[in-house]
């Protein structure tokens, strides 16, 4: 068992969690990811980390509750005091995050987009660049005030941190793109854009850093099972060749990864997931209607 | 004639089965396990034992079954096996131990496996263990997975006096046998974890979520926290794909994905949270025992499914036994046929297969005849699932994070076959990482080879 040191309610939906995990603590860095399964009938969910304190032997991660397990985690959360399962850190770590390349990263001016909970891996990154006496902007875009968190920890880190909302509720009024878009518009230029977040928000800021002729790096989130390689579930084509995200990610060029592709292997357990998020919500209630369970036959 | 013929198993009715996950053959009851004993010649010089991998006296437990004296019997398997109701089961005696049996050369072999099976099923029923060792002698070793191969090793390294952990990878221990293997063959809570508990009776720890190469590395283990040498079983797990136009589309799975789901993750269970693809029309492509195992669920979970084989019967790689269950379940062979497209329909959706028709050509370096394409014989098969069975390589993890970690063209970590041992001192290997994707009891062949190995190596040093 992965007891539960700290938890936190963030934004709708959003939630922290600070794990014991002495041995992921130990060895992870910014970029990878750790798989959590909360109990026995819980799935295997990949959760890129968001901090990590070695001497504690904690691992911080912030999840989002959009299927069976990861709802069953919020609706529980003031009770669930461990996960069963935490396995990490897999992945590689950021290209950009690595002491060896420290000069060379120095000498970038590097922006940051982070989108809806994607702000929770842009930090680590961006933490460790401060540590390491990196400057970067970064830009957190979501769709609402709500559902915004880690602002101030960013500001803390960030040289310039950008908000924006999609409807004005705070910051920016706009999407990412167009904050950055407003950036160049005003004469500040970069050499390397990060962006994490849902796949449909980089692909959008891939569209734009080609036109800007600005090289991204996406962070890539697709379906997982093992996340050791084994399944082949996360396999993306990236610049004509598959790559399997757990191993070979989860950071690619985002240039050249066939985004409509990814988005289109993501519906692939949407009607599954559906019927186990139905059964949950509705419990001895649900006697089909739904057309998938096969509850009214 | 008396005695020509096994005394038959029972299993549970096709039609039945076709529609449940519980286990198909049912095994014999002790009267049917002493008949089938008293068919045992008890010869002077017993093939069948040098048929068996691991070694196991095979007269001699038989000899006990006739004479009811079944624990003597499951200590007699258990100094050579670490896993006797999982053997039972999965390993292929036709071309092993049965294979060489004198009782086949007239008549049918005597049925070893179903006896092994037996014995170990009455040991578990009755609460008997493995012996333990009778004192430890101080030597920590790591063993890297708790698949058939490790367990193995961990459990004659354990029987020695070892202090062993286990460090593996995903949620449950097992590797294969919990993952890959479907419950309908090999129940997962009544063998395979009582199995595990097994090793873990003889004092074998085991870490469970640790991915070494990630977690941890081997020269983490070996500098930092003191193990004197370590075993490598990590298997063969990365999935192998054809590469033909539209492998990517949705409804196309690895054999391993589905079966994870299905067999790991328990995806078939209502209450499981874990989503799989319940398709109405599968084909699975591929001949082995995995392609049996991933179309066997898949007609479980409701579908219908071919099975499209690119040779002929007689080359299908799956065991007799398996293919011999697959038809009788309803699933249907598609065989000399080849796929060269996965048609996808305008969502991104699998809607068919296309497949070449292919004759067979002269023998290849396998020694089986190559299949040949027939010009224009191309046509569609309709499916909504496609599931690539084609095999399996190591996960390069392990060998790529190790300094000085010998491996071969096909990523396979290079290891000795009598004791394990690979290029860099104190670390051994065994089983689907050495070999490529193999059987079960091979690999835990590799496991005992490995586990003297290492045995010889401390004593040394």
């Amino acid at each position: 068992m992965y007891p539960i040191v700290k938890k936190e309610v963030l934004a709708d939906k959003i939630f922290l969690m600070e794990v014991k995990a002495e041995r992921c603590a130990k060895a992870c860095l910014p970029g990878q990811f750790v798989i959590v399964k909360l109990d026995e009938k819980g799935e295997r969910i990949p959760l890129t980390i968001c901090d990590y304190d070695r001497e504690a032997g904690t691992v911080t991660i912030v999840i989002q509750a959009v299927g069976a397990s990861t709802e069953r985690m919020l609706r529980n959360i003031d009770t669930i005091e461990a996960f069963q399962d935490f396995a990490g850190p897999l992945g590689c770590p950021s290209e950009l995050c690595r002491e060896e390349a420290l000069e060379e990263t120095k000498k970038k001016r590097i922006v940051f987009i982070a989108g809806g909970l994607g702000t929770a891996p842009v930090y680590p990154q961006v933490k460790w660049m401060h540590e390491h006496g990196v400057d970067v902007d970064v830009i957190i875009g979501s769709r609402t005030k709500d559902l915004l968190f880690y602002i101030d920890e960013m500001k803390k880190v960030a040289k310039n941190c950008y908000v924006c909302t999609d409807d004005g509720s705070f910051g920016f009024h706009g999407v990412g793109t167009a904050q950055l878009q407003a950036l160049y518009d005003e004469g500040v230029t970069y050499d390397q854009c990060v962006a994490i977040g849902p796949m449909i928000m980089m692909k959008f800021v891939c569209l734009l850093t080609k036109e800007l002729k600005l090289s991204t790096i996406v962070s890539m989130n697709p379906i997982m099972v093992d996340g050791t390689g084994m399944c082949g579930a996360c396999r993306l084509v990236v610049g004509g060749e598959v790559k399997f995200a757990c191993v070979d990610g989860p950071e690619f060029d985002g240039h050249l990864v066939d985004f409509e592709q990814a988005m289109r292997r993501m519906q692939q357990y949407k009607t599954e997931e559906g019927r186990a998020m139905l059964a949950l919500e509705e419990g001895d209630t649900h006697h089909g209607g739904c057309g998938h369970c096969g509850g009214d036959k | 004639m008396e005695g020509m013929t096994k005394v038959p198993v029972r299993e549970q009715d096709a039609k039945v089965r076709a529609t449940n996950f519980e286990e198909v053959c049912l095994g014999y009851n002790e009267e049917e396990a002493v008949e089938e004993a008293k068919r045992c010649l008890n010869c002077k010089n017993p093939l069948c034992v040098n048929g068996c991998p691991v070694a196991i006296d095979i007269p001699a437990f038989i000899g006990k079954v006739k004479e009811r004296a079944f624990e003597e019997a499951y200590q007699i398997i258990s100094e050579a096996s670490a896993l006797p109701a999982v053997c039972g089961r999965v390993c292929p005696q036709e071309s092993q131990c049965e294979g060489k049996c004198i009782r086949g050369i007239k008549g049918e072999p005597v049925s070893i496996g179903k006896l092994e099976r037996f014995v170990a099923d009455w040991a578990r029923e009755n609460g008997i263990k493995p012996k333990k060792a009778e004192k430890m002698n101080g030597h920590r070793v790591a063993v890297i997975g708790s698949g058939p191969a490790g367990l193995t090793c961990a459990g004659d390294l354990a029987k020695m006096g070892y202090e062993v952990t286990i460090f593996e990878a995903l949620h449950d221990a097992g590797g294969v046998l919990s993952y890959g293997i479907p419950e309908f063959r090999l129940p997962k809570n009544a063998v395979v974890a009582a199995e595990v508990e097994n090793v873990k009776s003889l004092g074998v720890k085991i870490e469970t979520n640790v991915v070494i190469g990630k977690s941890t590395t081997i020269d983490q283990l070996i500098e930092e926290e003191g193990f004197e040498a370590v075993f490598i079983g990590s298997g063969a797990g990365l999935p192998k794909f054809m590469g033909i136009p539209g492998e990517q589309a949705n409804g196309v799975f690895s054999a391993n994905e589905f079966l994870t789901r299905n067999n790991l993750m328990k995806a078939f269970m209502e209450e499981y949270d874990t989503p799989i693809s319940r398709g109405k029309k599968v084909v699975v492509v591929g001949g082995g025992n995995v392609a049996m195992d991933a179309a066997r669920t898949a007609l479980r979970l409701g579908a219908e499914v071919h099975v499209v084989y690119r040779r002929s019967e007689a080359e299908l790689p799956a065991r007799v036994e398996e293919v011999h269950h697959a038809k009788e379940e309803g699933i249907i062979f598609d065989l000399l046929q080849n796929p060269t497209e996965i048609l996808v329909d305008e969502n991104g959706w699998v809607k068919g297969i296309r497949v070449i028709k292919m004759e067979l050509g002269e023998p290849d370096e396998s020694g089986r005849r190559r299949p040949v394409e027939i010009p224009g014989s191309e046509y569609e098969i309709e499916a909504d699932t496609v599931i690539m069975s084609l095999g399996t390589s190591p996960n390069p993890l392990i060998s790529s994070t190790t300094k000085g970690l010998e491996t071969n063209r096909w990523k396979c970590i290079v290891a000795t076959e009598e004791d394990g041992a690979t290029s860099k001192a104190g670390v051994f290997a065994g089983g689907d990482a050495v070999t490529g994707a193999a059987t079960v009891i091979l690999a835990m062949g590799a496991g005992k080879a490995a586990a003297k190995g290492i045995d010889a190596y401390l004593s040394k040093s």
